[in-house]
């Protein structure tokens, strides 16, 4: 196996004992970009300078043994969402093609602290908004699995380059699923923690009371060593807790005897792909192996979190993408005759169309004489869809689900189709309404060779227990670990 | 037809506090442009707002010596508009659940006690500022205003002259002052004041169409467009006209007022609740400390000064216009 293929644990345990260099896994990992990115474009923008300068600085530490963190040596690669001190933060947009933020995400700071050498900065839809990475102005990420599909979406950058062995994990935001449903097209461990478990700070914001950073890991037990490095209150961010944070990697190894699953019947509907449902029937049969007991849940308002999540989602963003205005940074039109016209001309070309789409929805919804109707009603819904989360978790330790309601599809099928493209999110998008943490795991493959998700959901910072269970499930359903064929 | 004005004043007063209300830049006016900025109220990508305590404390004070209630559960809101010196195309303000509703302050117009409602005192954050070049067609943007804090006092429309006008607003001014969390410079524009005005028929109860006025960077500027706008509102009206409802700048080179923006032009600031803040409590305990906190102000200053010291209203007046003049007659006294 090359240096790149490996995980986070094995490739620590390898620089402990001395078998190899951070050097040596990030020369890996690069020549392994070298030779698929043209196939894959996981990346926007490729940091190779400095990630050698790290690499040589966490070599340094480790001979030394001195100030070593928990990602010492090892590549990482973010979502260009996050800000990067002195690095290009994109968006995926044409209106920050050339921004370069002046500080680190707390993230980032936190990532780089824990010795982390970072690749660069990950491809996305365009400020996060789509589920297939093909609203990305910097171009479309194709699935490893097969060139001619999509990875999934938003943070499909990320996911894809994890499985392709171009980094070794890496970070994703999640508004509505944009890390658990790339991460189950590409079949890899992603998870949205909980709201406010992990800093924001520096996330550039897509809808502020959704968003929420997560890792993407080849594996359960990087994905725990992952959240170890992130999370955490942040005086910086108002709506961080300040709740204890466990050592995740406790979690992993162990059984769930006598939990309680519970199984949405809202969540298995007409219309889900019969490989994907066989496959989540056999993880369910997997866990009444594994000794936990499965229980039918109801969550009755899921037929609403599209449409609540299409109000609140569009309406943050209306206010949030105004900055993007052409006056301090990013992309100015030359064409404005005066003030007004300099908005709409720098708007209009700096803005893809999906984007668009989402501010007028956003502005309509919060317009005057129309806030009552929707923003408000939906903030009630969202209120609801949490109490549905709050009544079912009395009877269930986690909550189990399909993570997408089909395998990845054709690029280009659904973007002339923004409904069906929502429709992708349907799984996910409670989790963001109701601020709690989900995780999502390969639970198998298609006949065609597509990896299918499987999805779990727990309690507010809860998140030991979706590592716990997925840890269990991992080792115990023993899913074949396949490699993409690049 | 005799006519009688009805105004309601909007004064907003930049707090005292040594940091902006949402980052750690200084608040401090005359830097050079754009030095007192960070990423944070650059309105940067990827950035969020921490609440200054000391705002808070700072609103209870005006808000306890106003006489206002204040409500326990605030919110902040997000007033989305476009403008080069508003960064984030959106202003942290309060809308549904301000800080203090429901005070007066009491005010004396030639002998006469007026008490002046208050609808409302919230916390906001100030814009930047504009800087036009007068020989290029350019604008500069200083952003070192952006991010300072403000609070936004509202008035009921109880006032019924340009004289009680400004009697209020000098009281208004007088507390800031007195309490320290102003300095009270107009010129500066660390105490503003827009004026809505409108006209009704003498004895008549409901309310005329009314203006709003801007741009008036004196007490006597003030008065001198509310007396302008009296005079407009009533020749418009004596003339069979109607008052259009309208924004209208005052122009002090000229000593008129100018239609800014109709009622059709003006917007829709689409507020809702900034989620990037969470609600913020006041308990009962806070304000109570902060009470402990207030200085005499001044109209019990006054009073105290007639009565314990003998001397006409009117020197008491003068001598407590400002706290250090009022300090310093107290001390001599004693000699």
């Amino acid at each position: 196996m090359e240096l790149n293929q490996l995980t986070i644990h094995e490739l620590k345990e390898k620089l402990k004992e001395g078998k190899t260099t951070s050097v040596e896994i990030t020369e890996s990992v690069f020549k392994r970009i070298e030779d698929v990115e043209d196939k894959v474009h996981s990346f926007i923008t490729l940091m190779k300078d400095s990630a050698f300068d790290e690499a040589e600085k966490a070599d340094k530490a480790i001979r030394e043994e001195n100030n070593i963190g928990l990602l010492t040596g090892i590549p990482v690669a973010v979502k260009d969402l996050l800000c990067t001190k002195g690095v290009k933060t994109t968006c995926g947009s044409h209106i920050l093609e050339n921004f370069v933020p002046p500080y680190d995400a707390t993230v980032v700071k936190k990532l780089k602290e824990a010795g982390a050498v970072i690749v660069g900065k990950t491809n996305m839809d365009e400020f996060a908004m789509g589920s297939s990475t093909e609203t990305s102005y910097f171009g479309i990420t194709k699935n490893p699995w097969d060139l001619g599909k999509i990875p999934g979406g938003s943070s499909g950058g990320s996911a894809a380059a994890v499985v392709a062995d171009e980094c070794i994990a890496s970070i994703g935001s999640d508004t509505g699923g944009s890390i658990r449903q790339p991460a189950a097209l590409c079949g890899v461990v992603g998870l949205k923690p909980t709201y406010g478990r992990v800093s924001r700070f520096g996330l550039v914001a897509f809808a502020s009371s959704l968003d929420q950073i997560g890792p993407f890991s080849k594996d359960v037990e990087d994905c725990a060593t992952m959240m170890n490095v992130i999370a955490g209150y942040d005086p910086n961010e108002s709506t961080s807790v300040s709740a204890d944070v466990p050592d995740y990697t406790r979690y992993i190894s162990k059984d769930i005897e006598g939990w309680t699953v519970g199984i949405p019947r809202e969540y298995f509907i007409e219309g889900i792909d019969s490989e994907v449902l066989d496959a989540v029937e056999g993880a369910i049969e997997e866990v009444k192996r594994m000794g936990g007991k499965t229980v039918e849940i109801s969550l009755p308002h899921t037929e609403y979190c599209v449409a609540t999540y299409y109000v609140i989602a569009p309406s943050e963003a209306s206010s949030n993408l105004a900055r993007y205005d052409g006056v301090r940074y990013g992309f100015r039109s030359q064409d404005g005759r005066d003030l007004l016209d300099m908005y709409k001309t720098s708007r209009s070309a700096g803005f893809g169309a999906e984007v668009k789409r989402r501010i007028m929805i956003g502005t309509h919804a919060l317009s005057s004489g129309y806030y009552d109707a929707y923003y408000k009603k939906a903030s009630q819904v969202r209120a609801l869809i949490r109490n549905d989360f709050d009544e079912a978790f009395k009877r269930c330790d986690v909550i189990l689900t399909p993570a997408t309601p089909t395998p990845a599809f054709n690029i280009g099928e659904k973007m002339d189709d923004p409904l069906q493209m929502y429709l992708c999110d349907i799984f996910t998008l409670s989790a963001n309404l109701a601020g709690i943490p989900g995780i999502s795991i390969p639970c198998g493959y298609t006949n065609s060779g597509l990896p299918i998700g499987l999805q779990l959901l727990a309690k507010h910072f809860e998140e030991g227990k979706l590592i716990q269970m997925a840890s269990a499930y991992e080792k115990s359903s023993k899913i074949e670990k396949r490699r993409p064929d690049l | 037809m005799k006519y009688e004005p009805v105004i309601g004043l909007e004064v907003h007063a930049q707090l005292l506090t040594k940091t902006k209300i949402f980052c750690g830049c200084s608040a401090k006016f005359g830097s050079a442009p754009n030095n007192n900025t960070c990423p944070i109220c650059l309105g940067m990508p990827g950035v969020l707002p921490v609440m200054n305590k000391k705002v808070v404390e700072y609103t209870i004070k005006m808000a306890v010596a106003t006489h206002c209630r204040i409500n326990k559960n605030n919110n902040f809101a997000r007033k989305n508009y476009f403008y080069p010196d508003l960064p984030k195309g959106y202003q942290i303000s309060q809308y549904a659940y301000p800080l203090a509703e429901g005070g007066y302050v009491d005010v004396e117009i030639n002998g006469a006690k007026k008490r002046i409602g208050i609808t409302r005192i919230h916390m906001e954050e100030d814009a930047g500022k504009l800087i036009h070049d007068e020989n290029n067609p350019s604008s500069y943007v200083d952003l070192n205003r952006a991010g300072v804090p403000l609070i936004e006092i509202v008035s009921e429309p109880d006032m019924r002259s340009p004289e009680e006008g400004i009697g209020y607003l000098r009281r208004l001014h007088e507390i800031l002052v007195y309490l320290e969390i102003c300095d009270g410079n107009m010129e500066e524009g660390s105490f503003r004041c827009d004026a809505n005005i409108s006209l009704r028929p003498k004895g008549e109860d409901e309310f005329g169409i009314r203006t709003e006025l801007k741009n008036m960077n004196s007490f006597r500027n003030v008065q001198r467009a509310l007396q302008y706008e009296i005079k407009r509102q009533q020749y418009v009206l004596e003339s069979g006209g109607k008052v259009i409802q309208e924004t209208r700048l005052w122009d002090d080179s000229q000593g008129v007022t100018h239609s800014m923006r109709g009622k059709e032009e003006a917007h829709d600031y689409r507020y809702f609740p900034d989620p990037d803040l969470v609600p913020l409590m006041i308990s009962e305990e806070w304000i109570k400390e902060v009470e402990k906190t207030l200085p005499e102000l001044p109209l019990r200053k006054r009073e105290r000064f007639v009565r314990e010291y003998g001397i006409p209203p009117y020197d008491a007046g003068v001598l407590t216009a400002s706290r250090d003049l009022a300090d310093f007659y107290e001390k001599t006294v004693k000699y």
